[in-house]
């Protein structure tokens, strides 16, 4: 049984069929990518697997688990964590509070705590506090822990970003376009911190990127859509030489 | 035009710098040492500040630090200067900083106690500042318990408005159901002699259960929230703030039509139970508890859903369930704002929990600053004085109040204090030995 499995997902906006019978098989430790060009329809399906919307047809299931009807944060506690493509950090918390924001659902003090400030409180904002600066650390920004996010720079708010939802102890970390308006050393950076992250927690990694060196260098397998169908899948090799990708590509100038 | 931008900023620094040159030897000093010079001051009013004023040539003590003669007898103004300079600011001033290695001694020594300790030696200096401020008038007595429910109310409106970043414009309605339930359950239970009959229970026990008939006020208040909440958070959008309003004027309503309780004229004579330390306990209560609550992370979640609800919900948050916890967790202390309330005045009627009671909650929020409880607290107790300062007026008032809220919203959208977490523990610490640009010194 796969970890993460889709079946048969069709989506409509209205009248437009954003995603056309997708298919997905997520095993453990995998690391996925999605490729396709603008408006493809790639954020749509992260979106419709973590529960921002629900799919017009087919099923999601989570180890073996139907998910497709659940609410974003009950599917988040589940195991499906992400990023988003433009940044969504919150205003006004400091980096470190970001990180313990997504313990929300992990957290038992519950509202005798949160009123009374009991010892039980104590101790687990102290523990969150804890696994919060572990992850600050695992993606390198540990010394920007106690800074507001509005401050920080572009790569830094994308890393703050990756550390909050792998504080969800995601089984299956979504990351939709992780090194989007990075420059070549954050990029590096980035793909680094990629690959120590899926070393370190063994977690798998369904990711969307546009650029082909971080796909082909990052993921076993690659999808790749257009118009909200998986015109091929297969490793980065099948995936480079498929005339079908070339022609979706055409006039994009990329180079596989 | 050129020397004008030039030099402006100048002379702005030039002030800023001769302001924190005046300042300077103040920055050492810790709060108790701020509390014991307040203590010598309100002590040295007892003692001296009839006879004083009246060399000033006022028949009797400011009772608002002078807010109440300004617009009243303008002439007084430069007695009640010096009256406020002789009696408040120089014996603060001088006790305030050579107290401080005293102070900060003590200050220090207390760190390594239990905060409860640290905290309930500093909210009795502070009672019994405030004790001996008001034994001068019974106005006192009273601007001082309005101040205080004042900022219940601002607070717990503020965890809707502010942190959570809805728009609540049930306030006055939530007030109504505590101070009805509160005031019902004291006449009925403790009071004879009434449209409710004999007292059910010895009288003498009515102080000692009167918390109970708050709290009550303030469940009923947080199920009145209930009926809000749920058509309200149902669906993302702005549903609350019409349907919010729209409750305050059924509460409103539905008293006026229940004649039980008085209907339009109200019920009167509840018993004397806010007094002046009740009232401030309650206040503590309040702000202890709301604190905690908007510092926890399940409180944060209530930022997490105002600035981004998509990333919230994909964190985990369950945005409903945080929404429902705080409207009625604010509805509560509304409630239980509502129930000192009538046991300050003795007299409610349906009247009081209208339009005017939201436009004055709102504007103490928006007036002391979002998301910030310190920001409440100044916001409160600041537009009450202002409100008292103002009630020659009369009905001008309601002019002159939202003027100021308009260009509060000009100048600083946000509030005077906004966005500002109220750390407890910092509070206490001594300040001699405190980093460079620790900024928090609120005096
Ligand atoms: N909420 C929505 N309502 C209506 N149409 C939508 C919505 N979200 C996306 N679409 C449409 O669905 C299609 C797919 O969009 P999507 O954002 O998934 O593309 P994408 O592959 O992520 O593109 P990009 O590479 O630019 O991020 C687009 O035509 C888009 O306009
Ligand atoms: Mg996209």
């Amino acid at each position: 049984m796969p970890l993460l499995e889709v079946r048969k997902m069709t989506h409509y906006f209205g009248g437009l069929r954003a995603v056309n019978n997708y298919n997905l098989a997520v095993e453990r430790e995998q690391v996925r990518g999605l490729i396709g060009p603008n408006g493809a329809g790639k954020t749509t399906i992260f979106n419709l697997i973590t529960g921002v919307y629900h799919p017009t047809e087919g099923n999601i299931l989570l180890e073996g688990e139907d998910i497709t009807r659940l609410e974003t944060n009950q599917i988040a506690d589940r195991g499906l964590g992400r990023t988003f493509q433009n940044l969504r950090l919150w205003r006004y918390l400091s980096v470190l509070d970001h990180v313990k924001m997504a313990r929300y659902s992990k957290l038992t003090y519950g509202l005798a705590g949160a009123f009374f400030g009991t010892a039980k409180r104590v101790n687990e904002e102290k523990a969150t506090d804890a696994l919060a600066m572990e992850l600050l650390e695992l993606v390198g920004i540990p010394h920007l822990a106690d800074q507001i996010v509005t401050n920080l720079p572009y790569g830094a708010q994308r890393r703050v970003e990756l550390a909050r939802a792998l504080a969800t102890e995601p089984k299956v970390l979504f990351l939709d376009e992780p090194t989007a308006g990075m420059n070549p050393e954050e990029l590096i950076q980035m793909m680094d911190i990629i690959r120590r992250v899926h070393r370190e927690i063994g977690l798998a990694i369904f990711l969307i990127e546009h650029r082909m060196k971080v796909v082909m260098e990052l993921c076993e397998i690659i999808q790749t859509l257009n118009f909200g169908e998986v015109i091929a899948e297969g490793t980065p090799e099948e995936i480079r030489n498929n005339p079908l990708v070339i022609e979706a590509y055409l006039g994009k100038e990329v180079v596989l | 035009m050129t020397t004008i931008s030039a030099s402006w900023p100048t002379t702005r620094q030039r002030i800023r710098a001769a302001l924190s040159k005046l300042w300077q030897p103040y920055r050492p000093v810790p709060l108790l040492g701020w509390l014991l010079a307040a203590l010598v001051a309100v002590g040295m009013e007892q003692l001296v500040g009839l006879p004083l004023a009246r060399t000033l040539g006022m028949s009797k003590i400011p009772a608002l630090f002078g807010a109440l003669v300004v617009l009243d007898q303008p002439a007084l103004i430069p007695s009640v200067l010096l009256f406020l300079i002789l009696i408040y600011i120089l014996p603060v001033g001088i006790v305030a900083r050579f107290t401080a290695p005293f102070t900060n001694k003590i200050a220090a020594r207390l760190v390594s106690y239990p905060l409860v300790i640290t905290a309930v030696i500093h909210l009795l200096l502070l009672y019994a500042v405030l004790h001996i401020w008001c034994d001068i008038s019974d106005y006192r007595v009273l601007v001082a318990r309005m101040a205080m429910i004042a900022i219940i109310l601002t607070l717990s409106l503020n965890v809707v408005n502010g942190y959570m970043g809805e728009f609540s414009c049930s306030h006055p309605g939530f007030m109504a159901l505590g101070a009805y339930v509160a005031s019902v359950f004291t006449l009925v239970f403790f009071v004879s002699e009434n449209q409710f009959g004999e007292a059910l229970v010895p009288p003498a026990l009515g102080p000692f259960l009167f918390p109970l008939a708050l709290i009550l006020g303030g469940l009923v208040a947080a199920v009145g929230a209930l009926l809000v909440a749920i058509p309200s958070f149902r669906t993302r959008g702005d549903y609350l703030a019409i349907i919010s309003l729209a409750f305050m004027f059924i509460v409103k309503s539905l008293f006026e039509n229940l004649e039980i309780v008085g209907g339009a004229r109200g019920i009167s004579n509840q018993p004397n139970y806010a007094s002046l330390p009740v009232v401030f306990a309650w206040t503590v209560l309040a702000i202890w508890i709301i604190n905690n609550f908007v510092r926890s992370t399940m409180g944060k979640a209530l930022n997490a859903v105002r600035d981004d609800e998509l990333a919230a919900t994909a964190m985990t948050v369950d945005t409903r369930k945080t929404k429902m916890t705080a409207f009625l967790f604010a509805a509560f202390w509304a409630g239980v704002a509502g129930g000192l309330f009538a046991h300050v005045l003795r007299y409610i009627n349906p009247d009081s929990f209208g339009i005017r009671k939201l436009a004055e909650v709102l504007a103490m929020v928006y007036f002391g600053g979002l998301n910030s409880v310190t920001g409440s607290i100044v916001g409160a107790v600041g537009l009450t004085m202002i409100s008292e300062a103002l009630r020659p007026l009369e009905i001008y008032k309601w002019i002159i109040i939202p003027i100021m809220l308009i260009l509060i919203m000009i100048f600083r959208p946000t509030g005077l204090i906004a966005f500002t977490e109220f750390n407890v523990e910092r509070l206490f610490l001594p300040k001699d030995k405190a980093p460079e640009g620790a900024e928090d010194a609120t005096a």
